[in-house]
Protein backbone atom coordinates (compact mmCIF):
# COMPACT_ATOMS: atom_id res chain seq x y z
CA UNK A 1 0.00 0.00 0.00
CA UNK A 2 2.71 2.43 1.06
CA UNK A 3 4.82 1.44 -1.91
CA UNK A 4 1.96 2.07 -4.32
CA UNK A 5 1.35 5.50 -2.84
CA UNK A 6 5.01 6.36 -3.29
CA UNK A 7 4.81 5.08 -6.83
CA UNK A 8 1.77 7.22 -7.58
CA UNK A 9 3.46 10.32 -6.22
CA UNK A 10 6.55 9.60 -8.31
CA UNK A 11 4.44 9.17 -11.44
CA UNK A 12 2.65 12.40 -10.71
CA UNK A 13 5.91 14.34 -10.31
CA UNK A 14 7.30 12.85 -13.53
CA UNK A 15 4.11 13.75 -15.34
CA UNK A 16 4.26 17.31 -14.09
CA UNK A 17 7.87 17.59 -15.15
CA UNK A 18 7.21 16.22 -18.61
CA UNK A 19 4.11 18.29 -19.04
CA UNK A 20 5.95 21.50 -18.29
CA UNK A 21 8.79 20.44 -20.58
CA UNK A 22 6.40 19.70 -23.41
CA UNK A 23 4.49 22.89 -22.85
CA UNK A 24 7.72 24.85 -23.13
CA UNK A 25 8.42 23.49 -26.59
CA UNK A 26 8.08 26.12 -29.32
CA UNK A 27 6.11 23.79 -31.60
CA UNK A 28 3.25 23.69 -29.17
CA UNK A 29 3.21 27.42 -28.83
CA UNK A 30 2.96 27.65 -32.54
CA UNK A 31 0.07 25.21 -32.61
CA UNK A 32 -1.63 27.10 -29.84
CA UNK A 33 -1.20 30.29 -31.69
CA UNK A 34 -2.07 28.83 -35.07
CA UNK A 35 -5.18 26.72 -35.09
CA UNK A 36 -7.57 26.62 -32.20
CA UNK A 37 -8.55 23.12 -31.20
CA UNK A 38 -12.23 22.54 -31.76
CA UNK A 39 -12.99 20.27 -28.79
CA UNK A 40 -16.55 19.52 -29.74
CA UNK A 41 -15.61 18.51 -33.25
CA UNK A 42 -12.69 16.42 -31.98
CA UNK A 43 -14.89 14.56 -29.51
CA UNK A 44 -17.65 13.97 -32.03
CA UNK A 45 -15.09 12.79 -34.54
CA UNK A 46 -13.69 10.28 -32.08
CA UNK A 47 -17.12 9.09 -31.01
CA UNK A 48 -18.22 8.52 -34.58
CA UNK A 49 -17.30 5.65 -36.80
CA UNK A 50 -14.48 6.05 -39.32
CA UNK A 51 -13.34 4.39 -42.51
CA UNK A 52 -9.83 3.74 -41.25
CA UNK A 53 -8.44 2.54 -37.95
CA UNK A 54 -6.42 5.46 -36.74
CA UNK A 55 -3.44 4.47 -34.60
CA UNK A 56 -1.36 7.58 -34.12
CA UNK A 57 -0.29 10.73 -35.90
CA UNK A 58 1.06 14.23 -35.40
CA UNK A 59 -1.22 16.26 -37.61
CA UNK A 60 0.74 16.01 -40.86
CA UNK A 61 1.43 12.32 -41.02
CA UNK A 62 -1.08 9.78 -39.82
CA UNK A 63 -0.41 6.19 -39.04
CA UNK A 64 -3.59 4.25 -39.57
CA UNK A 65 -4.84 0.90 -40.69
CA UNK A 66 -6.83 1.23 -43.93
CA UNK A 67 -10.07 -0.72 -44.06
CA UNK A 68 -12.11 -1.79 -47.08
CA UNK A 69 -14.79 0.54 -48.31
CA UNK A 70 -17.83 -1.16 -49.85
CA UNK A 71 -20.28 1.04 -51.69
CA UNK A 72 -23.21 0.57 -53.93
CA UNK A 73 -24.04 3.52 -56.13
CA UNK A 74 -27.34 3.74 -57.96
CA UNK A 75 -25.53 4.73 -61.11
CA UNK A 76 -22.24 2.86 -61.13
CA UNK A 77 -22.99 -0.25 -59.08
CA UNK A 78 -20.72 -1.84 -56.52
CA UNK A 79 -17.36 -0.41 -55.48
CA UNK A 80 -14.69 -1.97 -53.27
CA UNK A 81 -11.46 -0.17 -52.39
CA UNK A 82 -9.24 0.61 -49.43
CA UNK A 83 -10.03 3.63 -47.33
CA UNK A 84 -6.47 4.92 -47.83
CA UNK A 85 -7.62 6.07 -51.26
CA UNK A 86 -9.81 8.66 -49.65
CA UNK A 87 -8.33 11.28 -47.38
CA UNK A 88 -10.18 13.79 -45.35
CA UNK A 89 -12.02 16.21 -47.56
CA UNK A 90 -9.89 17.03 -50.54
CA UNK A 91 -9.33 13.93 -52.61
CA UNK A 92 -11.91 11.93 -54.42
CA UNK A 93 -11.73 8.46 -55.80
CA UNK A 94 -14.02 6.96 -58.43
CA UNK A 95 -16.34 9.85 -57.89
CA UNK A 96 -16.56 9.43 -54.11
CA UNK A 97 -15.36 11.73 -51.37
CA UNK A 98 -15.61 11.97 -47.62
CA UNK A 99 -17.77 14.87 -46.63
CA UNK A 100 -16.05 17.30 -44.30
CA UNK A 101 -19.16 19.15 -43.20
CA UNK A 102 -22.89 19.16 -43.47
CA UNK A 103 -25.40 16.49 -42.68
CA UNK A 104 -23.09 13.67 -43.72
CA UNK A 105 -19.85 14.95 -42.18
CA UNK A 106 -17.29 12.17 -42.11
CA UNK A 107 -19.32 9.94 -44.39
CA UNK A 108 -18.66 8.99 -48.00
CA UNK A 109 -20.65 10.89 -50.57
CA UNK A 110 -21.03 10.30 -54.27
CA UNK A 111 -20.08 13.33 -56.28
CA UNK A 112 -22.73 14.29 -58.71
CA UNK A 113 -22.39 16.68 -61.57
CA UNK A 114 -25.35 18.78 -60.51
CA UNK A 115 -23.67 19.54 -57.20
CA UNK A 116 -26.18 17.71 -55.00
CA UNK A 117 -23.93 14.99 -53.70
CA UNK A 118 -25.84 11.92 -52.61
CA UNK A 119 -25.17 9.21 -50.14
CA UNK A 120 -24.63 5.78 -51.68
CA UNK A 121 -25.51 2.52 -49.93
CA UNK A 122 -22.53 2.31 -47.64
CA UNK A 123 -21.64 -1.17 -46.41
CA UNK A 124 -18.03 -0.24 -45.67
CA UNK A 125 -16.09 -2.40 -43.30
CA UNK A 126 -15.50 0.50 -40.94
CA UNK A 127 -13.54 0.74 -37.73
CA UNK A 128 -16.58 -0.25 -35.68
CA UNK A 129 -17.40 -3.11 -38.01
CA UNK A 130 -13.83 -4.37 -37.77
CA UNK A 131 -13.87 -4.00 -34.02
CA UNK A 132 -17.20 -5.84 -33.83
CA UNK A 133 -15.93 -8.71 -35.93
CA UNK A 134 -12.73 -8.84 -33.94
CA UNK A 135 -14.50 -8.84 -30.59
CA UNK A 136 -16.99 -11.43 -31.85
CA UNK A 137 -14.17 -13.71 -32.90
CA UNK A 138 -12.40 -13.09 -29.61
CA UNK A 139 -15.57 -13.89 -27.70
CA UNK A 140 -16.21 -17.03 -29.73
CA UNK A 141 -12.64 -18.19 -29.16
CA UNK A 142 -12.82 -17.42 -25.47
CA UNK A 143 -16.12 -19.17 -24.91
CA UNK A 144 -15.37 -22.17 -27.09
CA UNK A 145 -11.99 -22.61 -25.41
CA UNK A 146 -13.70 -22.44 -22.04
CA UNK A 147 -16.38 -24.85 -23.19
CA UNK A 148 -13.76 -27.25 -24.43
CA UNK A 149 -11.66 -27.00 -21.31
CA UNK A 150 -14.68 -27.40 -19.05
CA UNK A 151 -16.28 -30.25 -20.93
CA UNK A 152 -13.06 -32.22 -21.27
CA UNK A 153 -13.03 -32.93 -17.58
CA UNK A 154 -16.20 -31.50 -16.07
CA UNK A 155 -15.53 -32.79 -12.58
CA UNK A 156 -12.26 -30.90 -12.15
CA UNK A 157 -12.52 -27.22 -11.21
CA UNK A 158 -10.77 -25.02 -13.74
CA UNK A 159 -8.04 -22.48 -13.20
CA UNK A 160 -7.05 -19.38 -15.11
CA UNK A 161 -9.15 -17.93 -17.90
CA UNK A 162 -11.48 -20.91 -18.15
CA UNK A 163 -12.12 -20.69 -14.43
CA UNK A 164 -12.82 -16.97 -14.68
CA UNK A 165 -15.19 -17.43 -17.60
CA UNK A 166 -16.91 -20.30 -15.88
CA UNK A 167 -17.35 -18.27 -12.73
CA UNK A 168 -18.80 -15.35 -14.68
CA UNK A 169 -21.16 -17.65 -16.60
CA UNK A 170 -22.36 -19.31 -13.43
CA UNK A 171 -22.79 -15.96 -11.70
CA UNK A 172 -24.91 -14.54 -14.52
CA UNK A 173 -26.89 -17.75 -14.79
CA UNK A 174 -27.55 -18.14 -11.07
CA UNK A 175 -27.99 -14.58 -9.95
CA UNK A 176 -29.48 -12.91 -12.98
CA UNK A 177 -31.18 -15.35 -15.31
CA UNK A 178 -32.65 -17.89 -12.90
CA UNK A 179 -34.45 -15.47 -10.58
CA UNK A 180 -35.72 -13.12 -13.28
CA UNK A 181 -36.75 -15.33 -16.19
CA UNK A 182 -38.59 -17.89 -14.13
CA UNK A 183 -39.00 -21.57 -14.52
CA UNK A 184 -38.05 -22.11 -18.19
CA UNK A 185 -34.86 -20.09 -17.85
CA UNK A 186 -32.72 -22.83 -19.43
CA UNK A 187 -34.19 -22.02 -22.84
CA UNK A 188 -33.07 -18.42 -22.65
CA UNK A 189 -29.82 -18.55 -20.74
CA UNK A 190 -27.57 -19.16 -23.81
CA UNK A 191 -29.03 -16.09 -25.51
CA UNK A 192 -28.80 -13.94 -22.40
CA UNK A 193 -25.26 -15.10 -21.67
CA UNK A 194 -24.21 -14.31 -25.24
CA UNK A 195 -25.78 -10.89 -24.87
CA UNK A 196 -23.96 -10.22 -21.61
CA UNK A 197 -20.54 -11.32 -22.78
CA UNK A 198 -20.91 -9.66 -26.17
CA UNK A 199 -21.70 -6.30 -24.58
CA UNK A 200 -19.06 -6.76 -21.89
CA UNK A 201 -16.24 -7.62 -24.28
CA UNK A 202 -17.13 -4.73 -26.58
CA UNK A 203 -17.37 -2.32 -23.64
CA UNK A 204 -13.98 -3.46 -22.36
CA UNK A 205 -12.31 -3.31 -25.77
CA UNK A 206 -13.70 0.19 -26.16
CA UNK A 207 -11.74 1.24 -23.09
CA UNK A 208 -8.41 0.18 -24.58
CA UNK A 209 -7.13 3.18 -26.53
CA UNK A 210 -4.87 1.22 -28.89
CA UNK A 211 -5.52 -0.89 -31.95
CA UNK A 212 -7.42 -3.98 -30.76
CA UNK A 213 -9.80 -1.65 -28.99
CA UNK A 214 -10.55 2.01 -29.01
CA UNK A 215 -13.63 1.82 -31.15
CA UNK A 216 -16.77 3.29 -29.67
CA UNK A 217 -18.73 0.15 -30.51
CA UNK A 218 -21.38 -0.18 -27.82
CA UNK A 219 -21.65 3.60 -27.81
CA UNK A 220 -22.92 3.41 -31.37
CA UNK A 221 -26.64 3.43 -31.86
CA UNK A 222 -26.59 0.91 -34.69
CA UNK A 223 -24.98 -1.69 -32.45
CA UNK A 224 -27.35 -1.17 -29.54
CA UNK A 225 -30.24 -1.08 -32.00
CA UNK A 226 -29.43 -4.58 -33.23
CA UNK A 227 -29.06 -5.83 -29.66
CA UNK A 228 -32.35 -4.27 -28.60
CA UNK A 229 -34.17 -5.60 -31.68
CA UNK A 230 -32.85 -9.09 -30.97
CA UNK A 231 -34.18 -8.90 -27.44
CA UNK A 232 -37.47 -7.56 -28.77
CA UNK A 233 -37.76 -10.50 -31.17
CA UNK A 234 -36.87 -13.04 -28.51
CA UNK A 235 -39.35 -11.54 -26.07
CA UNK A 236 -42.24 -11.29 -28.49
CA UNK A 237 -41.77 -14.51 -30.41
CA UNK A 238 -41.67 -16.59 -27.26
CA UNK A 239 -44.35 -14.67 -25.36
CA UNK A 240 -47.03 -16.74 -23.72
CA UNK A 241 -50.72 -16.59 -24.52
CA UNK A 242 -51.32 -14.82 -21.22
CA UNK A 243 -48.74 -12.17 -22.17
CA UNK A 244 -50.64 -11.31 -25.34
CA UNK A 245 -53.97 -11.46 -23.54
CA UNK A 246 -52.64 -8.91 -21.05
CA UNK A 247 -51.61 -6.65 -23.91
CA UNK A 248 -54.79 -6.79 -25.98
CA UNK A 249 -57.34 -7.48 -23.27
CA UNK A 250 -55.81 -6.38 -19.94
CA UNK A 251 -57.56 -6.66 -16.60
CA UNK A 252 -58.96 -3.14 -16.53
CA UNK A 253 -62.51 -1.75 -16.58
CA UNK A 254 -64.16 -2.46 -19.90
CA UNK A 255 -64.60 1.22 -20.85
CA UNK A 256 -60.82 1.50 -21.06
CA UNK A 257 -60.81 -1.14 -23.80
CA UNK A 258 -64.07 -0.61 -25.67
CA UNK A 259 -64.97 1.32 -27.77
CA UNK A 260 -61.64 3.15 -27.75
CA UNK A 261 -58.81 0.68 -26.97
CA UNK A 262 -56.85 3.00 -24.68
CA UNK A 263 -55.11 0.34 -22.58
CA UNK A 264 -54.22 -1.93 -25.52
CA UNK A 265 -52.65 1.06 -27.27
CA UNK A 266 -50.62 1.91 -24.17
CA UNK A 267 -49.54 -1.72 -23.84
CA UNK A 268 -48.53 -1.92 -27.49
CA UNK A 269 -46.53 1.28 -27.18
CA UNK A 270 -44.93 -0.30 -24.11
CA UNK A 271 -43.82 -3.22 -26.26
CA UNK A 272 -41.63 -0.87 -28.23
CA UNK A 273 -40.52 1.50 -25.49
CA UNK A 274 -38.91 -1.33 -23.54
CA UNK A 275 -36.31 -2.25 -26.19
CA UNK A 276 -36.02 1.41 -27.11
CA UNK A 277 -35.00 2.20 -23.54
CA UNK A 278 -32.50 -0.67 -23.68
CA UNK A 279 -31.00 0.72 -26.85
CA UNK A 280 -30.70 4.29 -25.59
CA UNK A 281 -29.42 3.30 -22.13
CA UNK A 282 -26.44 1.31 -23.37
CA UNK A 283 -25.66 3.74 -26.17
CA UNK A 284 -25.82 6.82 -23.97
CA UNK A 285 -23.83 5.34 -21.10
CA UNK A 286 -20.94 4.13 -23.18
CA UNK A 287 -20.89 7.15 -25.44
CA UNK A 288 -20.92 9.46 -22.43
CA UNK A 289 -18.01 7.57 -20.89
CA UNK A 290 -15.95 7.95 -24.03
CA UNK A 291 -16.94 11.61 -24.31
CA UNK A 292 -15.83 12.30 -20.74
CA UNK A 293 -12.46 10.66 -21.31
CA UNK A 294 -11.99 12.59 -24.53
CA UNK A 295 -13.06 15.83 -22.90
CA UNK A 296 -10.65 15.36 -20.02
CA UNK A 297 -7.84 14.55 -22.42
CA UNK A 298 -8.56 17.62 -24.50
CA UNK A 299 -8.14 19.68 -21.34
CA UNK A 300 -4.40 19.34 -21.93
CA UNK A 301 -4.60 20.84 -25.40
CA UNK A 302 -7.11 23.51 -24.54
CA UNK A 303 -4.98 24.81 -21.70
CA UNK A 304 -1.84 25.15 -23.84
CA UNK A 305 -2.67 28.77 -24.63
CA UNK A 306 -2.97 29.59 -20.92
CA UNK A 307 0.75 29.32 -20.21
CA UNK A 308 3.00 26.50 -19.18
CA UNK A 309 2.26 26.48 -15.45
CA UNK A 310 -1.47 26.19 -15.88
CA UNK A 311 -0.96 23.78 -18.74
CA UNK A 312 1.26 21.55 -16.58
CA UNK A 313 -1.11 21.49 -13.66
CA UNK A 314 -4.07 20.93 -15.98
CA UNK A 315 -2.19 18.05 -17.59
CA UNK A 316 -1.64 16.41 -14.23
CA UNK A 317 -5.26 16.95 -13.29
CA UNK A 318 -6.38 15.65 -16.65
CA UNK A 319 -4.33 12.47 -16.33
CA UNK A 320 -5.54 11.91 -12.78
CA UNK A 321 -9.16 12.42 -13.72
CA UNK A 322 -8.83 10.34 -16.85
CA UNK A 323 -7.42 7.46 -14.84
CA UNK A 324 -10.25 7.84 -12.35
CA UNK A 325 -12.89 8.01 -15.08
CA UNK A 326 -11.34 4.97 -16.73
CA UNK A 327 -11.85 3.03 -13.53
CA UNK A 328 -15.41 4.25 -13.38
CA UNK A 329 -15.81 3.21 -17.01
CA UNK A 330 -14.52 -0.22 -16.13
CA UNK A 331 -17.32 -0.43 -13.62
CA UNK A 332 -19.81 1.00 -16.11
CA UNK A 333 -18.71 -1.52 -18.74
CA UNK A 334 -19.73 -4.32 -16.42
CA UNK A 335 -22.82 -2.61 -15.03
CA UNK A 336 -24.25 -1.73 -18.44
CA UNK A 337 -23.70 -5.24 -19.76
CA UNK A 338 -25.34 -6.55 -16.59
CA UNK A 339 -28.24 -4.13 -16.78
CA UNK A 340 -28.91 -4.81 -20.45
CA UNK A 341 -28.96 -8.54 -19.75
CA UNK A 342 -30.99 -8.12 -16.59
CA UNK A 343 -33.65 -6.06 -18.33
CA UNK A 344 -33.74 -8.45 -21.27
CA UNK A 345 -34.24 -11.26 -18.77
CA UNK A 346 -36.96 -9.26 -17.02
CA UNK A 347 -38.78 -8.62 -20.29
CA UNK A 348 -38.54 -12.29 -21.18
CA UNK A 349 -39.80 -13.17 -17.73
CA UNK A 350 -42.73 -10.79 -18.15
CA UNK A 351 -43.52 -12.31 -21.53
CA UNK A 352 -43.61 -15.78 -19.99
CA UNK A 353 -46.39 -14.99 -17.52
CA UNK A 354 -48.90 -17.67 -16.79
CA UNK A 355 -52.59 -17.13 -16.02
CA UNK A 356 -52.94 -15.95 -12.45
CA UNK A 357 -54.43 -18.52 -10.14
CA UNK A 358 -56.50 -15.93 -8.35
CA UNK A 359 -58.03 -13.62 -10.95
CA UNK A 360 -58.56 -10.81 -8.48
CA UNK A 361 -55.45 -8.93 -9.49
CA UNK A 362 -53.23 -10.96 -7.21
CA UNK A 363 -49.82 -11.30 -8.80
CA UNK A 364 -47.55 -14.27 -8.45
CA UNK A 365 -44.37 -13.56 -6.48
CA UNK A 366 -42.10 -13.92 -9.54
CA UNK A 367 -44.17 -11.44 -11.47
CA UNK A 368 -44.14 -8.98 -8.63
CA UNK A 369 -40.39 -9.22 -8.31
CA UNK A 370 -39.69 -8.71 -12.00
CA UNK A 371 -42.05 -5.75 -12.14
CA UNK A 372 -40.24 -4.25 -9.20
CA UNK A 373 -36.88 -4.71 -10.90
CA UNK A 374 -38.23 -3.03 -13.98
CA UNK A 375 -39.42 -0.06 -12.02
CA UNK A 376 -36.19 0.34 -10.13
CA UNK A 377 -33.93 0.46 -13.12
CA UNK B 1 -27.47 14.50 -35.25
CA UNK B 2 -25.40 11.81 -36.81
CA UNK B 3 -24.71 10.05 -33.53
CA UNK B 4 -28.37 9.18 -33.18
CA UNK B 5 -28.96 7.88 -36.68
CA UNK B 6 -27.93 4.27 -37.16
CA UNK B 7 -25.70 3.66 -40.16
CA UNK B 8 -27.00 0.95 -42.48
CA UNK B 9 -23.46 -0.32 -43.08
CA UNK B 10 -22.74 -0.75 -39.41
CA UNK B 11 -26.18 -2.30 -38.90
CA UNK B 12 -25.27 -4.84 -41.54
CA UNK B 13 -21.87 -5.66 -40.01
CA UNK B 14 -23.32 -5.73 -36.52
CA UNK B 15 -25.99 -8.18 -37.63
CA UNK B 16 -23.32 -10.37 -39.17
CA UNK B 17 -20.93 -10.22 -36.20
CA UNK B 18 -23.58 -10.61 -33.55
CA UNK B 19 -25.41 -13.20 -35.62
CA UNK B 20 -22.31 -15.35 -35.99
CA UNK B 21 -21.43 -14.98 -32.33
CA UNK B 22 -25.01 -15.75 -31.30
CA UNK B 23 -25.34 -18.79 -33.55
CA UNK B 24 -22.07 -20.34 -32.49
CA UNK B 25 -22.27 -19.50 -28.81
CA UNK B 26 -25.91 -20.49 -28.39
CA UNK B 27 -25.21 -23.83 -30.05
CA UNK B 28 -21.70 -24.81 -29.05
CA UNK B 29 -20.57 -22.34 -26.40
CA UNK B 30 -22.71 -21.66 -23.39
CA UNK B 31 -24.87 -24.81 -23.31
CA UNK B 32 -21.67 -26.87 -23.13
CA UNK B 33 -20.31 -24.79 -20.26
CA UNK B 34 -23.64 -24.82 -18.46
CA UNK B 35 -23.98 -28.56 -18.93
CA UNK B 36 -20.47 -29.19 -17.64
CA UNK B 37 -21.08 -26.95 -14.65
CA UNK B 38 -24.39 -28.68 -14.05
CA UNK B 39 -22.66 -32.02 -14.25
CA UNK B 40 -20.07 -30.96 -11.73
CA UNK B 41 -22.76 -29.53 -9.50
CA UNK B 42 -24.67 -32.79 -9.65
CA UNK B 43 -21.48 -34.71 -8.97
CA UNK B 44 -20.70 -32.55 -5.95
CA UNK B 45 -24.27 -32.85 -4.72
CA UNK B 46 -24.16 -36.59 -5.19
CA UNK B 47 -20.81 -36.76 -3.42
CA UNK B 48 -22.12 -34.76 -0.50
CA UNK B 49 -25.20 -36.95 -0.41
CA UNK B 50 -23.03 -40.05 -0.55
CA UNK B 51 -20.77 -38.71 2.18
CA UNK B 52 -23.78 -37.96 4.32
CA UNK B 53 -25.16 -41.41 3.69
CA UNK B 54 -21.79 -42.95 4.45
CA UNK B 55 -21.68 -40.92 7.64
CA UNK B 56 -25.13 -42.15 8.56
CA UNK B 57 -24.16 -45.66 7.62
CA UNK B 58 -21.04 -45.35 9.72
CA UNK B 59 -23.09 -44.07 12.62
CA UNK B 60 -25.43 -46.98 12.18
CA UNK B 61 -22.52 -49.39 12.01
CA UNK B 62 -20.99 -47.91 15.14
CA UNK B 63 -24.36 -48.12 16.82
CA UNK B 64 -24.79 -51.71 15.70
CA UNK B 65 -21.29 -52.50 16.87
CA UNK B 66 -21.97 -50.97 20.21
CA UNK B 67 -25.23 -52.78 20.48
CA UNK B 68 -23.52 -56.00 19.55
CA UNK B 69 -20.82 -55.32 22.09
CA UNK B 70 -23.30 -54.71 24.87
CA UNK B 71 -25.23 -57.73 23.73
CA UNK B 72 -22.06 -59.80 23.80
CA UNK B 73 -21.16 -58.42 27.18
CA UNK B 74 -24.60 -59.21 28.48
CA UNK B 75 -24.38 -62.67 27.02
CA UNK B 76 -20.95 -63.12 28.50
CA UNK B 77 -22.30 -62.09 31.88
CA UNK B 78 -25.21 -64.45 31.50
CA UNK B 79 -22.93 -67.26 30.49
CA UNK B 80 -20.59 -66.51 33.34
CA UNK B 81 -23.47 -66.47 35.73
CA UNK B 82 -24.80 -69.69 34.28
CA UNK B 83 -21.41 -71.37 34.58
CA UNK B 84 -21.04 -70.22 38.14
CA UNK B 85 -24.46 -71.53 38.86
CA UNK B 86 -23.66 -74.81 37.11
CA UNK B 87 -20.37 -75.11 38.90
CA UNK B 88 -22.03 -74.59 42.21
CA UNK B 89 -24.76 -77.00 41.29
CA UNK B 90 -22.22 -79.57 40.22
CA UNK B 91 -20.18 -79.12 43.31
CA UNK B 92 -23.34 -79.34 45.37
CA UNK B 93 -24.45 -82.38 43.52
CA UNK B 94 -21.07 -83.99 43.87
CA UNK B 95 -21.03 -83.17 47.50
CA UNK B 96 -24.50 -84.60 47.98
CA UNK B 97 -23.60 -87.69 46.01
CA UNK B 98 -20.50 -88.22 48.04
CA UNK B 99 -22.42 -87.77 51.23
CA UNK B 100 -25.08 -90.18 50.10
CA UNK B 101 -22.46 -92.70 49.06
CA UNK B 102 -20.61 -92.44 52.28
CA UNK B 103 -23.91 -92.65 54.11
CA UNK B 104 -24.73 -95.79 52.20
CA UNK B 105 -21.35 -97.27 52.91
CA UNK B 106 -21.65 -96.38 56.51
CA UNK B 107 -25.08 -97.92 56.65
CA UNK B 108 -23.80 -101.07 54.98
CA UNK B 109 -20.90 -101.23 57.34
CA UNK B 110 -23.20 -100.64 60.24
CA UNK B 111 -25.61 -103.36 59.18
CA UNK B 112 -22.82 -105.81 58.67
CA UNK B 113 -21.40 -104.97 62.03
CA UNK B 114 -24.89 -105.49 63.45
CA UNK B 115 -25.25 -108.79 61.69
CA UNK B 116 -21.87 -109.92 62.79
CA UNK B 117 -22.58 -108.86 66.29
CA UNK B 118 -25.84 -110.83 66.29
CA UNK B 119 -24.08 -113.77 64.78
CA UNK B 120 -21.48 -113.52 67.47
CA UNK B 121 -24.17 -113.16 70.12
CA UNK B 122 -26.00 -116.16 68.77
CA UNK B 123 -22.87 -118.21 68.74
CA UNK B 124 -22.03 -117.08 72.23
CA UNK B 125 -25.55 -117.83 73.35
CA UNK B 126 -25.41 -121.27 71.78
CA UNK B 127 -22.07 -121.91 73.41
CA UNK B 128 -23.36 -120.58 76.69
CA UNK B 129 -26.50 -122.79 76.55
CA UNK B 130 -24.50 -125.88 75.65
CA UNK B 131 -22.08 -125.01 78.35
CA UNK B 132 -24.84 -124.43 80.86
CA UNK B 133 -26.56 -127.68 79.91
CA UNK B 134 -23.30 -129.50 80.37
CA UNK B 135 -22.79 -127.66 83.61
CA UNK B 136 -26.32 -128.43 84.72
CA UNK B 137 -25.85 -132.07 83.76
CA UNK B 138 -22.74 -132.15 85.71
CA UNK B 139 -24.35 -130.42 88.67
CA UNK B 140 -27.35 -132.69 88.52
CA UNK B 141 -25.16 -135.72 88.31
CA UNK B 142 -23.36 -134.51 91.33
CA UNK B 143 -26.50 -133.65 93.35
CA UNK B 144 -28.75 -136.57 92.48
CA UNK B 145 -26.30 -139.26 93.34
CA UNK B 146 -28.35 -140.98 96.12
CA UNK B 147 -31.95 -142.20 96.22
CA UNK B 148 -33.23 -139.96 98.80
CA UNK B 149 -32.28 -136.97 96.99
CA UNK B 150 -33.88 -138.19 93.83
CA UNK B 151 -37.16 -138.82 95.61
CA UNK B 152 -37.21 -135.38 97.12
CA UNK B 153 -36.73 -133.96 93.81
CA UNK B 154 -39.55 -135.88 92.26
CA UNK B 155 -41.85 -134.80 95.05
CA UNK B 156 -41.12 -131.28 94.62
CA UNK B 157 -41.63 -131.46 90.96
CA UNK B 158 -44.92 -133.20 91.45
CA UNK B 159 -45.96 -130.49 93.86
CA UNK B 160 -45.21 -127.94 91.37
CA UNK B 161 -47.29 -129.71 88.79
CA UNK B 162 -50.20 -129.95 91.20
CA UNK B 163 -50.05 -126.39 92.03
CA UNK B 164 -49.97 -125.48 88.42
CA UNK B 165 -52.97 -127.91 87.85
CA UNK B 166 -55.12 -126.43 90.47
Amino acid sequence: MRRSITLAVLILITLLFFASAVAALPVNKEVAGGEELNVKEMILHHLADSYEWHITGNGEKDLSLPLPVILRSKRSGWHLFLSSRLHHGEESYHGFRIASEGKYAGKILEIRTDGADSRPLDLSFTKNAASLLLSSLLLILLVLATARSVSRDPLKPKKGLAGLMEMAVVMIEDELIKPTVGKDYARYSPYLLTLFFFILINNLLGLIPLLPGGANVTGNIAVTLVLAVTTFLVVNFTGSREYYREIFWPDVPVWLKVPFPLMPIIEVVGLFTKPFALMIRLFANIMAGHAIVLGLTSLIFVSVSLGSTINASMTAASVLFTVFINFVELLVAFIQAYVFTLLSAVFIGLARVEPHVARSGEHTPVNKKTKQIEQNS
Amino acid sequence: MSLLTPEPGLLFWMMISFGIALLILVRYGFPVILKAVEKRKNYIDASIQAAREAQEELGKVVETGERMLTEARREQNAILKETTRLKEQLIGEARAGAAAESEKMLAAARSRIEAEREEALRTIRREVSTLSVQLAERILRERLGDEQEQMKMIDRLLDEVDISKS
